[in-house]
């Protein structure tokens, strides 16, 4: 092989530079993400492990069928209905109403940015109560 | 002479059964395809293949046909524009001063504008200065639908309503260029500005916060009436209508926009088309609008 | 062979450090764009589509022209044209690749690009459009390549490369026809809705590509040791001429109709261009510069001896691209939306990050064709020697 040192040596450079995120962040992982969860509404729509892992699957349908098949009324597996809405049913009131404490949580853990919210209006967190308006 | 007449019959018979069968079969086609994907799309079914829809139109909901409004223009208050107000509020629609980015679902146009091909020196008075209200005219046969790369904008089959679906849109505004209506909007500029959307649009007069129940839109997808789809479902009449009925009441006048089912021989609006003499906005592009004016 | 790009002379790399600047000012411009909005550009809610869908159904002609070269050089075996028609492909694929740019920095929402592949809609026209010019851009550059490859080792083209050949003639014509469609068959955009406008579109490619071409050419012989010459170049120039006066004579045909036929609506679109409207009139100096041009043009161009002078051709040839630039880049979009449906005029005229970022386009473009050109130049001279 015609210059094999520096081939090598760039290729361990390389794979020491993509490596970068491991070996800076080593021994520094930030905190695990705390989910507050609803205190008044004790059954999420679908069972917990299903929603952590295809909660997004979920929404998609959601919308789907919402804005295009005019279906608006969702039963869970067990056989409970709800309203297919984002704002008005899983960020009501009883429910995830914080998105603080909720979404963002493992949102912002796994850096992910779903554009929801660019949309979507999430409830008015309490400090912001003072300023409401009628 | 028998065996004529037998062979005419015969060829009669298959070429009718041929004319018979071929739309028939395409129509059992199409609705049993229809049942199947319960108004989806194939592409769509396919994405969720895995979460089979199990959702249904709420029970309070109301149906029709085919939706339509009747605008009776000469009963639109002087000055007033509720209906303009109380859509524009309850669908987030943004107030942005500059008419180059505005965004309009339903406003007041002058007839020469809304009817410009029927405009003349010596139109009646009362004409020149009555405010026509324009909406999407929720086209029996869209231009819009029919040009749009993504089918971001559909109608919906249940109840022809055309619809925008503004996740998908990608802002391409071939429909803005389709519509002979003037009846799309496309947001040039952020319409309600959040924290990591960037810069605040200067231009803004909105003072109060979006109405929380509603969505809001993101900059670069194309907008329009939906004939409040989302109202409907919850068995309202829209939104627009509604609040015409109430104050043209209180002025004891009849209501300038009346909404209902145009295949429902008994409906209101199919009243007034068979009492009144009433227009259509460029009936002669076969786009086929179901909003009906009486001037 | 594509390490040919990278060995060139001082000039060439000066020339494209100067595009790679303008792009980049271009691509600031653009990210501004992405940020907040199509607001920053001229465009409204009246005029819905302006600068970068004019020069993208500019371009797509630019793009289609290449087929002036081919079609005579394999179906009719005009032999001169061999030598040049690696350049015509070549500029082809420069021209698709603006298009499809143009239509990218268009885009409101340019991240949700591939829901047309995810909802594949056949009924909309913009659908094939996107099919006929990607299909078309690999058509060139694979084509292009296998036969300058070829060349390169002084063999013919291998025989299976003549299917792609074959097809990329109709192809040619095809993007063309599919973008005139996207206007032709809107209702109520009475400028748009005529039948004509599909040979209109051919008509002015194959003036304006065959121009374009030429000049390239000219630049060609002037900054490398391969000369694309003299026959072609003349040859060229009587296409350019035909489809020049085909493309005025369709014009004419327009507002015969148009103007005979007395219909407002009609007539209104063209009141504006050419005369403008109680006060309203942005482009009324252009469009006549643009018919000014052409039709300088056609008269340089039929006189015989003027046309086969190459310094007379030049100016014929720069005046057959800036004319139907204005009219089709500019006067074809703009003059479709005003007035709007509704019969109110709003002007139109592009901003300066709008046109910065246009401007980059058209520095991407040449700079692929500054590439390709560098490759198949260089291939040539190294077979001749």
């Amino acid at each position: 092989m015609y210059d094999g040192g520096k081939i090598i040596t760039g290729i361990i450079i390389g794979l020491v530079l993509l490596a970068f995120p491991i070996w800076y962040t080593h021994g520094t992982a930030p905190p695990r993400p705390e989910v507050k969860l609803p205190v008044k509404e004790k059954q999420c729509v679908q069972p917990k492990a299903y929603m952590k892992t295809n909660h997004m699957q979920l929404l998609d349908l959601w919308r789907d069928s919402t804005v295009r098949a005019a279906k608006r009324i969702y039963i869970s597996d067990d056989g409970r209905k709800y309203d297919m809405s984002l704002q008005n049913t899983c960020m009501s009131a009883d429910c995830h109403a914080k998105k603080t404490e909720f979404c963002d949580q493992c949102h912002n853990y796994t850096g992910v940015v779903p554009y929801c919210w660019d949309c979507h209006i999430e409830p008015k967190e309490p400090k912001e109560k003072s300023e409401e308006k009628h | 002479m028998g065996v004529n007449r037998r062979k005419f019959l015969k060829i009669a018979g298959i070429s009718t059964l041929g004319v018979v069968a071929k739309p028939a079969a395409d129509a059992l086609a199409v609705e049993w395809l229809d049942k199947r994907l319960g108004g989806f799309t194939i592409p769509e079914t396919l994405l969720h293949l895995f979460h089979r829809p199990t959702g249904f139109t709420p029970g309070e909901a109301l149906t029709a046909k085919r939706w339509a409004m009747v605008v009776n223009v000469k009963n639109c208050p002087e000055g007033c524009k509720a209906c303009r107000e109380v859509c524009h509020k309850v669908h987030n629609v943004p107030d942005i001063e500059n008419p180059r980015h505005e965004i309009k679902w339903i406003w007041h146009g002058e007839y020469k504008h809304v009817f410009p091909g029927q405009k003349h020196e010596h139109i009646e008075e009362a004409l020149k200065k009555i405010p026509f209200v324009v909406l999407c005219n929720h086209c029996q046969n869209p231009a819009c639908v029919r040009v749009c790369p993504t089918k971001a904008t559909f109608k919906r089959k249940h109840d022809g309503i055309v619809l925008m679906d503004m996740h998908r849109c990608i802002g391409c505004r071939f429909c803005m260029a389709a519509c002979p209506f003037g009846a799309r909007s496309f947001n040039w500029i952020i319409p309600w500005p959040r924290e990591r959307a960037g810069t605040m649009p200067r231009f803004r007069k909105d003072k109060e916060p979006p109405n929380p129940e509603f969505p809001t839109r993101v900059k670069g997808v194309v907008e329009k009436c939906n004939f409040c789809a989302e109202r409907l479902a919850k068995g309202q009449i829209p939104a627009c209508v509604e609040t015409c009925r109430e104050v043209t009441k209180k002025k004891g006048m009849k209501p300038a926009l009346v909404f209902g089912d145009l295949e429902a021989p008994d409906s209101e609006v199919r009243q007034l088309l068979r009492s009144h003499y009433t227009l259509r906005r460029k009936p002669e592009l076969g786009t086929n609008p179901n909003v009906y004016y009486i001037v | 062979m594509f390490e040919k790009a990278f060995l060139g002379r001082r000039k060439y790399w000066i020339w494209l450090a100067i595009l790679g600047g303008i792009i980049g000012v271009g691509f600031i411009m653009w990210l501004w764009q992405f940020r907040v909005g199509l607001g920053i550009t001229g465009m409204s809610r009246d005029v819905s589509w302006g600068f970068y869908i004019g020069q993208f159904t500019y371009l797509v002609g630019v793009a289609a022209a290449g087929v002036m070269v081919v079609l005579p050089y394999y179906l009719h075996h005009f032999k001169a044209f061999g030598r040049i028609t690696i350049l015509a492909e070549f500029m082809a694929v420069g021209a698709v690749s603006m298009c499809l740019l143009f239509i990218l920095v268009d885009l409101g929402n340019p991240v949700r690009m591939l829901n047309m592949v995810l909802h594949p809609t056949p009924n909309s026209v913009l659908f094939w459009d996107m099919i006929v010019l990607n299909v078309y851009l690999f058509l060139n550059i694979f084509i292009g390549w296998t036969v300058l490859s070829a060349e390169r080792k002084s063999a013919p083209p291998p025989r299976w490369i003549k299917p792609f050949i074959y097809i990329s003639i109709p192809w040619a014509i095809s993007i063309h026809t599919v973008t005139a469609y996207l206007y032709a068959g809107l209702p109520g955009r009475h400028f748009w809705l005529t039948a004509v406008m599909a040979p209109r579109f051919l008509s002015s490619a194959f003036c304006a590509g065959p121009a374009l071409l030429i000049l390239l050419c000219l630049i060609v012989r002037k900054t490398t040791r391969f000369d694309p010459g003299k026959e072609q170049i003349r040859t060229l120039g009587s296409i350019v001429t035909y489809a020049l006066i085909l493309n005025v004579f369709l014009f004419v045909c327009e507002l015969f109709t148009v103007f005979y036929s007395q219909i407002p609506g009609h007539m209104d679109h063209f009141h504006y261009l050419f005369f403008g409207h109680e006060g309203h009139g942005n482009l009324i100096s252009l469009m006549w510069l643009a018919f000014a041009l052409m039709t300088g043009a056609i008269i340089l161009l039929v006189i015989p001896a003027c046309r086969r002078n190459e310094e007379i051709l030049t100016v014929a040839c720069v005046m057959t691209v800036i004319g139907t630039w204005i009219d089709k880049g500019f006067g074809l979009v703009v003059g479709g939306f005003v007035p709007n449906p509704m019969h109110e005029y709003t002007e139109y005229w592009p901003t300066v990050p709008e046109a910065l970022i246009s401007l980059a386009v058209w520095a991407t473009g040449f700079l692929i064709i500054s590439v390709l050109y560098k490759v198949a130049t260089s291939v040539k001279e190294e077979v001749r020697a």
